[in-house]
């Protein structure tokens, strides 16, 4: 399962960066997205994977026993989900308005603010 | 309630920005808000500083939660000072932009916006856990693209799509370094790893893992081959937000370098080799780029970028005497670059261009603030004994004793060539006779200005250059703070102990 | 969007959709659930709303504007991470629980506050977002 994770995190931060260096504005954005999903389930993955054990003091125990799901990285995770969450909705607003204001979504001729004038 | 004073740095501009989301609609009553939050900021910074300057350094755990299970906040030196002057620029800011804002981008949440920055800015100072500064940051950025954006000119929303795309790779790239030391160490406070992590034997991977925190503390700096999102971006908001990212943004990128560097990866041979190449680069390409360009605003964009070179060169020589040398750069550079990008809003107002070629006249226009700006632009340049001078005879005489002559020959270079881009300034814009400017009709100059707006425009000005003079004439005070923090980021148990309530034997 | 069944639907899932979203956030100390999922429900439920009746509707519903739960929620959250540090002297965030039993609510403490101000602030956030989105369309 680790194997397939692991993979699978390294095809979506390809596909992602593949995007990203695409020139549509709108792949940029999907870019982003599917790299930010890429880091959450490394996340998930560095945390080790344990089956069926959920991290739960149960009512007659007083503290955690055994072989147990680390907890942190859900935390974390959706706390990254969180923030991608105002970011992603922030980039969505900014290529339509940067759509409709430059008439273009490509990024190549995006160049008037490196101009020397 | 005083004990828990290393959290209100970030409260009070958290509780700020909450009064002025509910004045949304009155711009009036907002900056009254501001600029008293502001100033309250100053006081709590100035609290906290004096209490770690005579205590030590303060440490809280958030919830309660013992020290490598919840986050722990940390105010030492470092942060402190950073809070302190994170403050007063704010505080000047605050008040320019009173009139340097105009009440439909107020309406907007530019202040709000503002406060929600300064909070990112002293949580991201005073955080001890890796995994919350990740989130401080996504506090600044998600703040800084509102505000590069707010207004939605044409040239801003494509400076935000430049500036939006590399910060968030950036971040992601962060995040994928903390998932990783997570994975390695199963921790994440700062405190413990600085233990953890030196006894793992996979030195490779811990190598891997710091250039990766490098590259997306790179991106946010500013640093060679990733800076080309700021010249980009910086110029196209309003004075006021170009003057706070300039003087504090960049800055938090070299504050994690800084903290991360030398608390949880302390620098090998390798990577100081790398860092030394890449702030030599970062200097070479940052000044040529200012040489080049033709506006005042864009020149000042690549000169952030040079100076940038200095503080990461200061911390790749990795000695007391070189982070001592980089850390009072900072200081410097946190206020001029802030009053420089003011007084480049200053300089629009008087010509209505930030364009080199059609300023001129300054000189005999307004001899008293040609006056003023002179010492923000020749103290950058590090005439002594302006402030810029005093950083520079720390960085230069760290690297020839380090033996890294060509350290010490990029210093110089990058130097010399801020000198020719301030004198080519000060020729062009102050000292030429005035070239016959068209005057645009629909646009208000700085002399159809009332006094009350005229001060609002000059006064936070006169107040960061007394800063910069207090620097200038009174530099031991910040060689003293810089020499302590150089003692407490290269000897980390100072800052470990703190984190877990040992106490320590004093010392002082 | 015009649709019967949409819209007649919409008007009954409206109430029972919050109140979902009030259960979620209050079972969420232990078992699934909690602020910002529950404030997400609740901002689906205008959004859903929003479409079969039109933004006009769903704004006359909402009665404020949702940019106005934003403060609200963050004074809310503010104020129950303070209120170790004015009561107890604990810092910040320190959970502070009210050790009787409540009817219905069960055990009540500083948390639950906490993501009543998180739930405000999300349902004011997605809502203000959507709103704005499908206003500039």
């Amino acid at each position: 399962m680790e194997i397939l994770l692991a993979i699978m995190t390294g095809i979506l931060y390809a596909a992602g960066i593949y995007l990203i260096l695409r020139r549509s504005l709108v792949k940029l954005i999907i870019g982003i997205v599917i790299l930010g999903n890429g880091v959450n389930l490394l996340i998930f993955l560095m945390g080790g994977l344990v089956k069926g054990n959920p991290p739960l003091i149960l009512s007659e125990g007083k503290a955690l026993e055994g072989l147990y799901a680390d907890p942190v990285p859900q935390a974390l995770i959706l706390t990254a989900i969180v923030i991608s969450f105002g970011l992603q909705s922030f980039a969505i607003v900014l290529i339509k308005r940067a759509y409709k204001v430059l008439k273009t979504d490509d990024i190549d001729t995006m160049n008037k603010t490196d101009d020397i004038t | 309630m005083s004990e828990h004073l290393t959290i209100y740095p970030i409260l009070v501009h958290l509780i700020t920005a909450i009064l002025l989301l509910f004045f949304w609609m009155n711009p009036k009553i907002q900056r009254y808000i501001s600029i008293v939050g502001s100033a309250a900021g100053i006081v709590i910074g100035g609290l906290l500083f004096s209490r770690v300057w005579e205590n030590g350094i303060q440490s809280i755990q958030l919830g309660n939660w013992e020290a490598p299970f919840g986050i722990s906040m940390v105010a030492d030196t470092l942060a402190v000072s950073l809070i302190l002057l994170t403050n007063i620029v704010a505080f000047a800011l605050s008040i320019y932009s009173t009139e340097n804002m105009v009440s439909s981008r107020v309406k907007f949440g530019y202040y709000a916006i503002f406060h929600f920055l300064i909070m990112g800015l002293s949580g991201a100072f005073l955080t001890g856990d890796l995994f919350n500064l990740y989130v401080w940051f996504e506090v600044i950025i998600i703040s800084s693209f509102v505000l590069l954006t707010i207004g939605g000119r044409k040239i801003q929303i494509e400076g935000a799509v430049k500036y939006f795309t590399l910060n968030m790779i950036s971040s992601i790239i962060f995040l994928t370094g903390i998932a990783m030391v997570y994975g390695a160490t199963g921790s994440l406070n700062m405190a413990e790893l600085s233990r953890i992590i030196p006894e793992i034997e996979n030195k490779g991977l811990m190598q891997t893992i710091s250039l990766i925190f490098f590259i997306g503390f790179g991106v946010k700096s500013g640093v060679f081959p990733l800076y080309f999102w700021l010249p980009a971006s910086y110029h196209t908001p309003p004075a006021a937000v170009s003057a706070l990212f300039a003087g504090l943004l960049t800055k938090v990128g070299i504050y994690a370098m800084l903290r991360v560097f030398t608390l949880i990866f302390p620098l090998g041979e390798t990577n100081q080799i790398i860092l030394m190449i890449i702030a030599g680069l970062t200097m070479f390409f940052g000044g040529i780029g200012a040489l080049v360009q033709k506006d005042m605003m864009r020149v000042f964009s690549y000169l952030i970028i040079c100076h940038i070179g200095f503080m990461v060169g200061g911390l790749s020589l990795f000695t007391e005497v070189a982070i001592v040398g980089a850390i009072m750069y900072m200081f410097h550079d946190i206020i001029v670059k802030a009053t420089l990008f003011m007084l480049g809003g200053v300089m629009f107002r008087i010509f209505g261009s930030t364009r080199l070629y059609n300023m001129g006249g300054m000189m005999d226009d307004y001899p008293k603030l040609s006056f003023l700006f002179a010492i923000p632009l020749f103290a950058l340049v590090g005439i002594p004994p302006l402030s810029g001078f005093w950083p520079k005879i720390s960085l230069f005489s760290a690297s020839y004793t380090a033996g890294e002559i060509a350290m010490l020959v990029m210093f110089i270079f990058a130097s010399l060539i801020t000198l020719v881009i301030i004198a080519k300034i000060w020729n062009k814009s102050f000292s030429t006779s005035d070239p016959k400017r068209e005057r645009k009709l629909s646009f208000k100059y700085f002399n159809d200005f009332s006094f009350a707006e005229k001060a609002a425009y000059v006064a936070p000005i006169i107040l960061l250059v007394g800063v910069t003079l207090y620097y200038s004439f009174f530099a031991e005070h910040f060689q003293m703070v810089a020499e302590r923090i150089g003692e407490e980021l290269m000897n980390t148990e100072h800052y470990y102990n703190a984190v877990y309530g040992i106490k320590e034997v004093s010392e002082l | 969007m015009k649709s019967l069944i949409l819209h007649t639907i919409s008007i009954t899932l409206l109430p029972l959709l919050i109140l979902f979203s009030v259960f979620v956030l209050l079972r969420g100390h232990y078992l699934p659930g909690g602020g910002f999922i529950g404030g997400l429900i609740a901002a689906i439920a205008f959004i859903l709303h929003a479409f079969a009746n039109g933004l006009k509707e769903t704004r006359k519903v909402l009665r404020i504007h949702p940019g106005f739960l934003i403060p609200v929620g963050l004074s809310i959250a503010v104020l129950s991470a303070l209120a170790p540090i004015l009561m107890t002297g604990d810092p910040l965030m320190t959970g502070l629980w009210y050790d009787k039993d409540i009817a219905i609510l069960g055990k009540i403490g500083s948390a639950l506050f906490f993501d009543t101000g998180v739930y405000l602030v999300v349902v004011g956030v997605c809502l203000t977002i959507i709103f704005t989105i499908s206003e500039s369309v």
